[in-house]
């Protein structure tokens, strides 16, 4: 089976002449979480229009389950979830009618069950209490799971989320992202977008980092991860002798702060390094490797910082 | 068999009705409209003209000495309705008008509810059609009240009787009735040139309220072009040139060479209109 999302070239320039996307190649594998990530402002939302035939391609080409988009849409959409940027609903409807309105707009859902799987998706998101209620009613977090709710409304192969946490309680977090490995465990592709790493730390197989509408990296989560060198840290109050002890013996890229010293180890055993530190008189309150989080690697990756990131 | 055949026949085999459903999205378009309170407040202000007509009328007695069909009202009640339709038909019918085809595109941009529709996929094309039936639908249900609250009113409120038509003949309060019927039914389709424009419109902005403030502008500027004589020579063309025609229904025999005329006038716009709000809607990006 072919990549469930595939685009060549993908390019979007806007009126003002502002590149939003550029040049953009991904290949989400299929039954892959793929977790796109980037800053904001990096093109994500704009690639995802893209993808679903909302916005042309200056240049480039998009292919979604194998067929050409956004040629082959009316085949193709009814076979993708989607949820692009933030939930939209008619607020003087309630949830259940939202739904309905959505299901009735694709001609391949089934009319006669479209009551029984609307009642099924708010379920799954847990808006059944709600499910009579006005839109105009909702709370932010209850419009999010309303959009997610439209995307499980049919059995997808592939589903584009974007942010789909977004606006989420920790509970409502936990929730999504577990929906999410339950549908990839059940062989949808999912395709998310992202702010959050620990997200993509949770649920994703795969990452692609974005930056400035350039597609930086995509890979599988643990190769983007093993890239990065982990750090010796050392906790100790004689950060002079700890750090004159490291340094002489290798270790690169010492950060002294107030009171730990890491640098990267490089190839030596980490014990080695704990027997000379003892042997120089160094008291030592901690010490170990620490692994890199996808954070580091992110900022290793685009030079900024992630603020957004809490 | 290619691949994408392949894909193409699993799909079908996981929905077996795929592609007959095509009905849903009109339906649920007609819930969409008729179910705004908007709207029913809407028709609830036309279903209110002849009321307030008929209660003037009423309370003034019936030395007016009005010309036309007001000043037949008091002799037949019949009458309230096809003055209350004429009545509307200057201000009432394309405020109304104005107002469902201005929000229809651009109150979907505006709500974001056009993107999920779209991924749905609704179909660009499709889209616009369940738009336009909708419109038209409303258009039919507008002059529609008006006829039955006219004929509610008027029959309590006056005598009744056989009808006087304009070329001086009588005809049975019946065939009255049905012409009355007809001159709905020509209204409503007179109303579909200012329908396609409104849709045409809406396709063009994500603010409703703009939508319907042009469209208004574009009605208030034909009509003044219309009111100048020295332009005579583009009057033909012009939407509203010929939409007291209706009035026609009521000679004996009607006289029908006016009406058509305004109606292909209608189909000339609406097809140009509508032409133009495909084009737009199917290559807008949508955000
Ligand atoms: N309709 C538009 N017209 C002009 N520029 C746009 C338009 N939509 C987006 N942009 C620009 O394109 C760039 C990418 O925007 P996009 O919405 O794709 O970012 P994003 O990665 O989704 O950001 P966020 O994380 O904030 O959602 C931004 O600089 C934005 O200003
Ligand atoms: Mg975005």
């Amino acid at each position: 089976m072919s990549a469930p999302v595939v685009t060549r070239g993908l390019t979007k320039r806007f009126h003002g002449g502002q590149v939003a996307v550029d040049a953009v190649d991904l290949e989400v594998p299929a039954g892959s979480v793929y977790g796109f990530l980037g800053p904001n402002g990096s093109g994500k939302t704009t690639t995802i229009r893209m993808l679903l035939g909302l916005i042309a391609p200056t240049s480039g080409e998009v292919e979604l389950l194998g067929e050409p988009m956004p040629k082959a849409h009316l085949r193709v959409l009814p076979r993708v979830g989607a949820l692009v940027e933030g939930p939209a609903f008619y607020p003087f409807w309630s949830g259940q009618a939202n739904l309905l309105r959505f299901d009735a707009a694709d001609r391949t859902a089934d009319p006669k069950t479209r009551k029984a799987r609307a009642g099924e998706a708010l379920e799954r998101v847990g808006l059944s209490n709600a499910a009579n209620k006005k839109v105009r009613a909702y709370s932010l977090g209850m419009r999010q799971r309303l959009a997610i709710a439209v995307a499980l409304m049919q059995r997808r192969e592939l589903l584009v989320l974007d942010e789909p946490t977004n606006g989420l309680d920790p509970q409502g977090t936990r929730e999504v992202r577990h929906l999410i490995r339950e549908l990839a465990g059940d062989g949808t592709t999912v395709f998310t977008s992202t702010h959050l790493l620990a997200e993509v730390e949770q649920v994703c197989t795969h990452a692609a980092v974005m930056s400035r509408g350039k597609l930086l990296r995509q890979s599988t989560v643990a190769d983007l991860r093993s890239e990065l060198r982990p750090r010796l840290i050392v906790r100790t109050p004689d950060l002079g002798a700890a750090a004159e002890t490291l340094q002489g013996m290798g270790v690169t890229e010492l950060k002294t702060s107030e009171e730990t010293v890491e640098g990267d180890p490089g190839e030596l055993p980490i014990e080695k390094f704990a027997a000379a530190l003892v042997a120089a008189d160094v008291r030592i309150h901690g010490f170990g490797l620490e692994r890199p989080s996808l954070e580091d690697a992110f900022v290793a990756l685009t030079g900024e910082g992630f603020d957004v990131a809490e | 068999m290619s691949p994408s055949e392949a894909t193409a026949d699993a799909a079908v085999a996981v929905r077996p009705s795929a592609g007959r459903h095509t009905l849903a999205l009109f339906i649920s378009e007609l819930r969409l409209v008729f179910g705004r309170a908007r709207t029913q407040v809407g028709l609830g202000v036309l279903a209110a003209v002849p009321l307030l007509i008929g209660i003037a009328i009423k309370i003034t007695g019936s030395e007016g000495g009005t010309d036309g069909f007001i000043g037949q009202i008091a002799g037949n009640g019949l009458f309230l309705i096809v003055a209350s339709l004429g009545l509307s038909l200057p201000f009432f019918l394309p405020t109304a008008v104005t107002v469902i085809s201005g929000e229809s595109l651009a109150g979907e941009a505006s709500l974001g509810t056009l993107r999920s529709l779209l991924t749905a996929p609704a179909g660009r094309s499709r889209l616009l059609a369940a738009k336009m039936v909708a419109l038209a639908v409303f258009c039919l249900a507008a002059t529609m009240t008006i006829w039955i609250s006219g004929l509610i009113v008027g029959f309590i409120l006056f005598p009744v009787g056989d009808v006087l038509l304009l070329s001086g003949s009588t005809v049975s309060l019946g065939n009255g009735l049905l012409r009355a019927f007809g001159i709905a039914i020509v209204i409503s389709l007179s109303l579909l040139g200012l329908a396609g424009i409104g849709l045409f419109i809406s396709s063009l902005t994500s603010t409703p309220l703009a939508a319907m403030a042009a469209t208004f502008g574009t009605f208030v500027v034909l009509g003044i072009l219309t009111a100048i004589p020295q332009l005579h020579a583009i009057h033909p063309w012009l939407l509203i040139y010929r939409w007291q025609s209706f009035a026609d229904l009521l000679r004996d025999p009607p006289y029908w060479h006016e009406i058509v005329r305004n109606l292909l006038l209608q189909a000339g716009y609406l097809a140009v209109f509508y032409t133009a709000a495909w084009a737009r809607i199917t290559s807008r990006d949508i955000t």
